[in-house]
């Protein structure tokens, strides 16, 4: 397996976050397709030479999410729900979304006014790709 | 149930100047477990005893089904022991100890051993005493591990090591667990190690073992909560909180029995919760031992 995966050490979130992350990641873009069997706990666990109980932690939190599936204790696959990668994107954008509302919040930033910082960041955007 | 690999109950021993006091150490078979304590804690004593080369006062000691120390030469066929005080021969070539451990240990896999020589940057025909510090370790974890023993023990295995013979041996040490039955115990005092690749920790401070469990479960315990405590508000007393220090109006509070409520029950009593972090096993043992000495202390 490709070391794309690797765990960061400077990454200060628990191992087992990183490697639902990469994990998610590699199903948003399509890496690994709805249904498709992904490595066993084991397997993963040696690849990125963590400890099997943190592989674990990862799969399990993951299938209470409903992003995998795992069948007899055995074999892990990326859930059969329809456009799944989408849907990790969609998730990932709404988390940014609310992590804006909240810091706006603590600034005490009105909901109207930062829709309008949003269209702004987007004006800045828009203006750097045209340079 | 799993079969457990290692086996202690109620072990202790007396010395002198130290005393290791029941000791209770589970490792099932197809994990790695992590053994973690500051110096002069236990944790060297504790293995000399599981191997055998140590006597306990009382307690049973089972490895892989084997009493000890009565059954240590059964046991020690499947077993793999690498320490700090380990020797080899001097005046003999890593390769004269390759060929001596074949024909000991039936299961010597002879092509593994040249894999591991090459990964390990070693040379067969290098004699020990021309070894450094670092290449002998290497070496003697080398006749361990082409053993393919059903149990790894490792005292300190990655002391010593420079960064790229540490990734190596942490990179062995999981390539075992490709193996469901294969199981090691590990001391070690770099705490990202067994962070790293441990299922589960033990933690050993003053002859005692302070902890034992699932590495998870156990870094899910401990949070480090940011607080700020407006004026006219005391610091509560909470439970599961270790230690707590305030400087002004920021406060930091460490929790070693951390539950989803604990952020909560500080701003029912008016102080507000900045942040909660997970912290990291260094961070975790160096609270633990902190809060130990302060025990004494009092």
């Amino acid at each position: 397996m490709d070391t794309a995966f690797a765990i960061s050490q400077s990454d200060k979130r628990p191992m087992y976050l990183q490697i639902m992350e990469a994990i998610k990641q590699r199903i948003a873009v399509g890496d690994w397709m709805e249904g498709q069997a992904i490595p066993s706990i084991r397997q993963l666990a040696v690849d990125l030479q963590v400890s099997v109980i943190t592989v674990k932690r990862a799969y399990l939190e993951l299938e209470r999410e409903g992003i995998i599936v795992t069948q007899h204790g055995k074999v892990s696959r990326v859930a059969s729900t329809p456009g799944i990668g989408a849907r990790l994107r969609e998730q990932e954008l709404a988390q940014h979304l609310e992590q804006a509302m909240r810091i706006a919040a603590q600034l005490g930033i009105a909901p109207g006014e930062l829709e309008e910082r949003l269209r702004e960041a987007g004006d800045r955007i828009a203006e750097k790709e045209t340079i | 149930m799993t079969d457990l690999a290692i086996d202690l109950s109620g072990v202790g021993k007396t010395y002198r100047f130290f005393t290791l006091e029941n000791i209770d150490l589970k490792v099932p078979e197809g994990e790695i477990m992590g053994l973690i304590g500051p110096n002069g804690a236990g944790k060297s004593t504790t293995i000399r005893i599981l191997m055998g080369l140590v006597h306990q006062d009382c307690g049973e000691v089972r490895v892989l089904g084997h009493r000890m120390p009565a059954g240590q030469i059964a046991a020690k066929c499947d077993i793999g022991f690498a320490s700090e005080d380990m020797r080899l021969y001097e005046a003999m070539t890593v390769g004269w100890h390759m060929n001596f451990a074949k024909s000991i240990y039936p299961n010597w896999d002879g092509q593994y051993a040249q894999v591991l020589l090459k990964r390990f940057g070693l040379r067969a025909e290098q004699k020990i005493k021309g070894l450094s510090h670092g290449q002998r370790v290497k070496a003697a974890l080398l006749l361990v591990f082409a053993r393919k023993p059903k149990l790894l023990v490792l005292d300190e295995p990655t002391t010593g090591l420079d960064p790229v013979a540490r990734h190596e041996v942490l990179r062995e040490l999981t390539n075992v667990m490709a193996d469901e039955g294969r199981s090691i115990l590990f001391s070690s005092h770099n705490t990202q190690d067994v962070e790293q690749i441990s299922d589960r920790i033990t933690f050993i401070d003053r002859g005692r073992i302070i902890d034992s469990m699932d590495k998870e479960l156990y870094l899910e315990r401990w949070r480090r909560l940011r607080l700020e405590v407006p004026h006219g508000v005391a610091l509560p007393a909470l439970p599961g909180i270790i230690g707590i220090r305030q400087e002004g109006r920021i406060a930091v509070a460490t929790a070693n029995a951390f539950v989803p409520g604990l952020p909560n029950a500080y701003e029912e009593t008016g102080v507000k919760v900045q942040r909660v972090e997970t912290m990291t096993l260094e961070e975790i043992f160096v609270a633990n031992v902190e809060r130990s000495r302060e025990e004494v202390e009092a």
